[in-house]
């Protein structure tokens, strides 16, 4: 196999020359320049910040949520304050974190790239789909910060046609709106690009797993997105104009509501956890200096979750007075997406089996992954089970298990892909050893937070309570004691990010030893990724690659 | 299967006890999902750690960059799981099944859920008491009385938004919407005094919006659906006990009881004028009150249209309660007028 992606001009060296004098960054100077680039790299980056910053102010509230919980009653919330601080938390987190985080951030740096191509299939929609982000972010953060929406994230009628708070509702559901069109605009332009733009040599099973992962991303992005569109129009409509859908009083059902809502809103789970699963496969292979167990499977797993998850959004209702047999089918068909999930875990293992494994800081986050997704995934069993779900549902068992998912699953993926690819993206090496300590502050930290909830929810702690029984009181200050960790986990590695642009080493063109195209390109990449579209082999072999002192990074030997 | 699982690894060091026909059933299960993700996770962690381990990069080691794939092994990791799941979906239906078939000669309690109160009543038409609670943010609680060894079935519905009836004890939860009955039952197996949650979000004091259930004797709940049916002959002792019983307390506060807010305290009200929301004056008298009760948005009070809408009470009480409710707060006069919001 050869990989040929020098430009016709350049000198042969320049493939071992570490930092180059020209690239996207510095290609033109000016706010404008930013503001108006099509440069998907530029636009990925400016996302990156976005949804760093947003992570953090969600964080923020995640926090006031634990610190007030410290007490059984009398915390320092009221309760309204109180509704109105996990509304934030929940809502930022998934609406203007979570979702886009590595779709819109990694996927939109990564993706040409990935593909050796010089942008995506529509640059300027791209443009365009990140100033709908922002514009509903501004919706978003008005609505939530002036009037103090209290709904929770889901906008549970009839609570948000009553709630005193309506012009929040209003203004609010439109910047989900607006929201779901920048997500449909990215999934769209993945589709393209991945469908039309892939190099020569590179079928659907050259692909890097990634790309899949993006791939099904996208089309959940797609196909979901318009239905919590609809959603979101349907809610507006019953507060302005009393339809009398969901609406009781006009003889509407509210459960209707949740059909419509969690449609969106189960895959929406899906379009977070996937492209996190396709981070650690890229992960695991490379700082295993190893291919990925069962490729074919893990990509067909990825379709397959894709195509499972749009059809078991009945479990979020399965206390909710559901016809029997509705219930049964939903629980069944909830089992179906353990099995694909199951599988990508046992293949992230077998490719560590007789690999040479990096123990860096990206490394690490993928490793915390694993273990944290794994019991994220196996706490699903007993609320996919319909006997012992009609005990957990709504309680904190519920809490930590998504938070497994969410955040053990997608957030700490997203963290080791922000590590793992940082150099490629600002050039800069961060401190590994100080990288390697915030992975394990957030490793312990995450889990002190966490494991105590399941053991309250079990006990029969519910959710969304702002003061609580005495007897939960020990573990809840166990869980605020385990947040604080985890937050002072997150802040040193921002800082270990932050530090290595200021005094970060130049990156090498490929410092992990990775086979995909991206490593192929200088650090960080010129403003058109490849002068002529490379040729692609295995993105998995890594026979021919080996360390090379003089550039302190990875090469192909030919 | 249930030899030693459900009884020797003591599910209560994470369960509540259980009270209900349906708790070892949901604990049976728990325990051996446990189980099946112990035995699914130990191995995964004790791998991973291995392979983190002897395959780590070091100098003078080099692993195999080969990407690996292995037919048989792939298929097992798929099949096996395949199979313990079934299991458990089955298994979970099936205790479902039990859950939702309502069986026949039942107790049945009437169950109505508002912002931030449950309101029982019993079969005879009797209501439930009020019972004081310690430790806790609120001061008081509903009781909910109920026979043991009997089937339960409890019929609910909601007065305003989504609310969930949630029993650990009893391992039973079910949703309350809205223009809608919903079901539930369960058998209950032990006498005691349980905690009844809320748990789906109705806000402000969605926390507080808990109850007491007490299991006792069959002589026991006779005697309480008795004293559930009466009412006191002094006008103001009713009042005070509708005060509670009807759920005011929990917006409006009287002498040193009830909550602060949202809806304006009784303390000091009597006789002197009120300032409306519409910026008109009117005498807190007998009429206003009972305007107030029956039509609560007639006459809001200034500062309060915005609070959260009381529902009226129209239908639900007689005139001669109106009239003991009406002395109630005639009495508290001279009380602290103290009104926070």
């Amino acid at each position: 196999m050869s990989v040929v992606d020098r430009p016709i001009t350049a000198p042969v060296h320049s493939e071992v020359d570490s930092y180059p004098e020209h690239h996207f960054l510095n290609h033109s100077k000016g706010f404008l320049s930013w503001a108006l680039t099509l440069d998907h790299k530029r636009i990925g980056l400016m996302y990156l910040v976005g949804v760093m910053s947003s992570f953090a102010l969600g964080g923020m509230f995640a926090l006031m949520i634990r610190i007030h919980l410290w007490n059984f009653k009398d915390g320092w919330l009221s309760n309204q304050t109180y509704n109105q601080v996990f509304t934030l938390h929940g809502a930022i987190m998934v609406f203007l974190f979570i979702i886009p985080s590595v779709p819109a951030a990694l996927g939109n740096f990564l993706l040409p790239v990935m593909l050796g191509t010089k942008d995506v299939a529509f640059p300027r929609l791209n443009l365009s789909s990140f100033y709908l982000w922002v514009t509903g972010l501004v919706l978003f953060l008005t609505a939530l910060s002036v009037t103090g929406l209290d709904t929770g994230w889901t906008f549970y009628t009839p609570y948000s046609i009553e709630t005193q708070q309506g012009g929040a509702v209003l203004a609010a559901t439109f910047g989900v709106f607006v929201l779901g069109f920048s997500s449909i605009f990215t999934g769209l332009n993945f589709i393209v690009t991945i469908n039309t733009m892939r190099p020569p040599g590179m079928t659907w099973f050259r692909m890097p797993l990634f790309l899949w992962a993006i791939y099904a991303t996208s089309i959940i992005q797609v196909l979901a997105t318009p239905v919590l569109g609809i959603t979101v129009l349907l809610l507006s409509a019953e507060r302005l104009l009393g339809i009398g859908i969901f609406d009781p009083k006009l003889n509407g059902d509210p459960v209707t509501f949740q059909h419509f809502f969690w449609f969106y809103s189960h895959p929406a789970v899906y379009i977070m956890i996937l492209p996190a699963m396709g981070i650690i496969s890229e992960l695991m292979s490379v700082h295993c200096h190893k291919g990925i167990f069962g490729y074919r499977m893990i990509a067909y797993s990825s379709i397959a979750i894709a195509l499972f998850g749009f059809l078991v959004w009945g479990h979020h209702m399965f206390t909710s007075g559901m016809a029997d047999v509705t219930t049964i089918v939903f629980s069944a068909l909830t089992f179906t997406v353990s099995i694909p999930s199951a599988i990508k875990v046992f293949n992230w293992l077998g490719t560590m089996y007789q690999g040479t494994v990096s123990l860096n800081t990206p490394m690490l986050y993928a490793l915390a992954f694993i273990f944290l997704f794994t019991i994220g995934g196996l706490t699903g069993l007993p609320l996919g089970a319909l006997s012992t779900d009609m005990h957990f549902h709504d309680t904190y068992f519920v809490v930590a298990h998504f938070h497994y998912v969410m955040m053990g699953g997608t957030l700490v993926a997203f963290l080791g892909g922000v590590f793992h690819w940082w150099p490629k993206m600002t050039g800069r090496m961060f401190n590994d050893k100080l990288g390697i300590i915030s992975a394990i502050i957030v490793f312990v930290g995450f889990n002190l937070t966490f494991l105590p909830q399941f053991v309250l929810g079990s006990r029969g702690m519910p959710r969304r309570y702002a003061t609580y029984l005495p007897e939960f009181q020990p573990l809840h200050q166990l869980s605020t004691i385990g947040s604080i960790t985890l937050g002072s986990g997150l802040l040193l590695a921002l800082i270990v990010l932050l530090m290595s642009l200021v005094n970060g080493k130049k990156a090498p063109r490929n410092p992990w030893g990775g086979a995909t195209l991206e490593w192929m390109c200088s650090s960080p990449p010129p403003h058109d990724n490849f002068s002529s579209a490379p040729t692609v082999g295995d993105p998995y072999d890594f026979s021919n690659i080996e360390y090379d002192g003089r550039v302190g990074g990875y090469v192909k030997r030919t | 299967m249930s030899f030693f699982l459900a009884d020797k690894v003591a599910p209560y060091a994470w369960f509540p006890e259980g009270a209900s026909s349906f708790a070892p059933q949901v604990d049976f299960l728990f325990t051996v999902i446990l189980w099946i993700c112990i035995v699914f996770f130990v191995p995964i962690v004790i791998a991973m750690g291995y392979f983190m381990w002897v395959y780590r990069e070091r100098p003078g080691y080099r692993g195999s960059p080969e990407a690996l794939h292995n037919t048989a092994i792939e298929i097992t990791w798929t099949v096996v799981p395949t199979i313990v799941v079934v299991w458990v979906f089955w298994e979970g239906a099936m205790g479902y099944l039990d859950m939702a078939r309502i069986p026949k000669g039942t107790v049945d309690v009437n169950v109505t859920a508002k912002k931030w109160q449950w309101a029982f009543k019993y079969e005879n038409g009797g209501e439930h008491e009020v019972i004081p609670v310690e430790n806790s943010s609120v001061t008081e609680l509903p009781l909910l009385v109920l026979p043991v060894d009997r089937d339960i079935k409890i019929i609910m519905r909601s007065d305003d938004v989504l609310h969930s009836f949630y029993i650990p004890a009893f391992r039973a939860k079910r949703d309350v919407v809205p223009g809608r009955y919903n079901y539930m039952w369960f058998h209950t197996t032990k006498e005691g005094l349980y905690d009844l949650f809320c748990t789906e979000y109705c806000g402000d004091n969605h926390s507080q919006m808990n109850a007491k259930v007490k299991v006792v004797s069959q002589e026991e709940y006779k005697k309480a659906l008795e004293k559930a049916i009466q009412e006191p002959e002094d006008p103001l002792e009713r009042g005070k006990l509708l005060y509670k019983r009807q759920g005011c307390s929990t917006c409006h506060n009287a002498g040193a009881e009830g909550a602060n807010g949202p809806g304006p305290s009784y303390n000091g009200s009597w006789g002197k004028p009120v300032q409306l929301e519409s910026g008109s004056e009117v005498a807190f008298d007998e009429n206003y009150v009972r305007e107030s009760i029956l039509n609560p948005q007639a006459k809001a009070r200034k500062g309060y249209g915005k609070a959260s809408p009381m529902n009226s009470y129209a239908g639900k009480l007689k005139d001669d309660q109106i009239d003991a409710l009406i002395t109630f707060i005639k009495s508290l006069e001279n009380a602290n007028s103290a009104t926070k919001k």
